[in-house]
């Protein structure tokens, strides 16, 4: 490997080491692309011609005017998970494979990949788990309608977790062929670098949009973490300067239980999907089942940027209940006119929070993605 | 000398069989009672894993096995008095720990305690040697040998990495992909040769072994032993016996044909 993959003392790459190899042609093939003009003018095409960038930045009109949205919900796919699979299908490319593998919650990210296998041209397989599969049988038509497969995953508890587990058996087979697209800024290095990296285009646009918009920069940045890449795309280029960073995990039903997404909060150091990082888990390091309204927020890992970013100090990490986040989704659809996905509520409700407390401070919020595959969610919930 | 280096001492130019088994499947008695078995029945050397929920490198069998033992509420302190009462009752054979890393970090003293208990050998499965370095260190103080894995496509400077950090013996691979007897095994010679010129630990192979046609095929590439995990765990959950599986392929280490072959290297 060329680059640490260390983020203080989190990170690495805790693979077989049949994948090791593997990790690191992909780590080779991304800094070789960085260094490529014609791969940046290539990404930067599709990002503006088939994806839709730049986002808006929206100024709320009847919620507090002090909030500031990105509005990653408006990119193709409807969620900023867009960004970053065209940067690494195009690595694929790059690297001569012909097939592309995912894993999916609710499917999201699985309906991202398959966008862009159906762009780009592999044969695409996405793992989900069998629960998500019956729970979300809208995304499962919709990757189908783009040509990938859909495998229900039957281990462990049927969900994101086992889905990311039998995605790695699969890669450990099917490396030479095959390119594991992975869906956060989570897992062995070189993904969480890469996929930051692929994701900073969020932060860098808001950055300058807000700078354009007031000739200042916030006060702080509010972005939901469940692996953690819109959290991470939004905050790397606000490292440097004086602004808060908060990212805002599942709280679940309560964070004094234990049906809750909230790693940071409430996990403890260890080794999970190739990182080491926080995690939920019991004292023998059985990793514990998480709960979450949002399937995007229900992981039991986080990115290991984030783990080293709350050790440091350097950002902040906070929870926002099932409630809250539901009260945000209702808010921001009735005063400001936006159905934005669950995952993205939770950072709204830690943002309402704020700008009440603050009035006089500049929020910036990342809305990671549109509320669509929520509404049947929340039609039951908010009946 | 330690057991692995007295037990390839002893068979000289015979294979080596290692068996293994999950701690903790079904239950702990039956578990107790499993290891005993395979012992009796020839096993050389007893691999014996700790079960974790999330095992990202093994296939349906071992997985199943895995969440047998943790329905049945088996906690890794249970797992180490399994080891210690194998090891009471059998002072010799060599017994290596197969796990996670989050296991061993999630227990301070794992190391330790494991080689208290009377373990060996400690493999930890999602430790490339990249990342070995600390976990290496700790073993040595707390008194394990460190077993690392080579694959068919892990480059020789990795293999000499390897050979500078393990001991007991060194996990070959005999293919790409995950534990599990839905695909033999393609055991690669060049691996073997290229470990013995790194001067790495003696090599045994893993993966895919579930015939005695698989155990002389893979001797016969010069590798010192072989391990059989899912063809006797997956028996075992279908209410088979071990014994005799383990009897069969142990029957097959010294066959004559791979000792010429290994011979001859």
């Amino acid at each position: 490997m060329r680059l640490s993959g260390r983020f203080g003392r989190f990170g690495g790459a805790y693979v077989p080491e049949i994948l090791v190899p593997a990790l690191e042609q992909l780590e080779a093939a991304f800094l070789d692309a960085q260094d490529d003009p014609a791969f940046a003018a290539e990404l930067n095409g599709l990002l503006a011609n088939y994806a839709g960038r730049p986002t808006p930045l929206t100024r709320c009109r009847n919620l507090p005017a002090n909030i500031y949205l990105k509005r990653e919900d408006l990119l193709h796919g409807g969620a900023h998970k867009t960004n970053q699979v065209l940067g690494q299908g195009l690595l694929a490319k790059r690297m001569g494979k012909t097939r592309l593998i995912a894993e999916t919650g609710a499917g999201q990210h699985g309906v991202a990949t398959a966008i862009v296998g159906s762009l780009l041209g592999f044969e695409t397989v996405i793992y989900m788990g069998a629960e998500d599969v019956e729970r979300q049988k809208l995304n499962v038509f919709r990757m189908e309608l783009m040509g990938a497969t859909v495998v229900p995953v039957e281990s462990g508890g049927r969900t994101l977790k086992d889905a990311i587990n039998e995605a790695l058996r699969d890669w450990s087979a099917s490396f030479e062929s095959t390119h594991y697209l992975l869906g956060t800024a989570a897992g062995p290095h070189p993904f969480p670098t890469m996929v930051r990296e692929f994701q900073r285009i969020i932060g860098r646009e808001a950055r300058a949009q807000i700078e354009e918009q007031l000739a200042r920069l916030p006060d702080a940045v509010v972005a939901c973490v469940g692996g953690g890449s819109n959290a991470i795309g939004l905050f790397a280029d606000f490292l440097e300067d004086d602004v808060r960073l908060i990212g805002v995990e599942a709280a679940g039903k309560g964070l004094d239980g234990e049906e809750h997404g909230a790693t940071l909060l409430r996990g403890t150091p260890g080794v999970l999907h190739g990182a080491e990082t926080y995690i939920l888990q019991d004292g023998d390091g059985q990793i514990a089942d998480t709960w979450s309204v949002s399937a995007g927020l229900d992981y039991p890992a986080v990115g290991p940027e984030h783990a080293h970013l709350k050790d440091s100090g350097r950002a902040h990490y906070v929870g926002a209940t099932d409630a809250e986040a539901l009260a945000a989704f209702k808010a921001l659809a009735e005063r400001e006119g936006i159905i934005c996905a669950f995952e993205s509520a939770h950072a709204l409700a830690h943002a309402l929070k704020l700008a009440e407390a603050e009035p006089d401070s500049i929020i910036l919020v990342g809305l990671s993605g549109r509320g669509d595959k929520d509404v049947a969610q929340a039609q039951a919930l908010l009946a | 000398m330690s057991r692995y280096a007295a037990m390839f001492d002893r068979l000289n130019r015979e294979g080596a069989f290692g068996a293994f088994l999950m701690l903790g499947d079904p239950d702990l008695a039956t578990s107790a009672r499993l290891l005993d078995e395979v012992v009796r029945a020839g096993a050389d050397m007893i691999e014996v894993g700790i079960p974790f929920s999330d095992p990202v490198a093994d296939g349906p069998v071992i997985q199943a096995a895995a969440q047998r033992a943790l329905a049945a509420g088996v906690r890794v302190a249970d797992c180490f008095d399994l080891i210690a009462a194998l090891r009471a009752r059998h002072s010799d054979v060599p017994i290596g720990i197969l796990t996670y890393a989050n296991i061993v970090v999630a227990r301070g003293g794992f190391m330790r305690d494991a080689a208290e208990a009377g373990a060996d050998s400690l493999l930890i499965a999602d430790v490339p040697a990249l990342e070995a370095e600390p976990y290496v260190r700790e073993m040595e103080q707390g008194g394990l040998e460190p077993v690392l894995i080579a694959a068919p496509n892990t480059p020789d400077a990795t293999l000499r990495r390897i050979a500078s950090l393990s001991k007991a013996y060194t996990y070959c691979v005999s293919r790409a992909g995950i534990t599990g007897t839905h695909a033999a095994g393609s055991f690669d010679r060049g691996l073997i040769d290229r470990l013995k010129a790194a001067g790495a630990p003696p090599p045994v192979f893993g993966f895919g072994i579930s015939t005695p046609d698989h155990v002389r095929a893979a001797l016969a590439t010069g590798a010192r032993g072989v391990i059989c995990g899912s063809a006797i765990v997956e028996r075992l959950s279908r209410g088979g016996a071990a014994g005799e599986l383990v009897g069969l392929l142990k029957s097959a280490t010294s066959n004559d044909k791979a000792r010429n072959d290994s011979g001859a290297q």
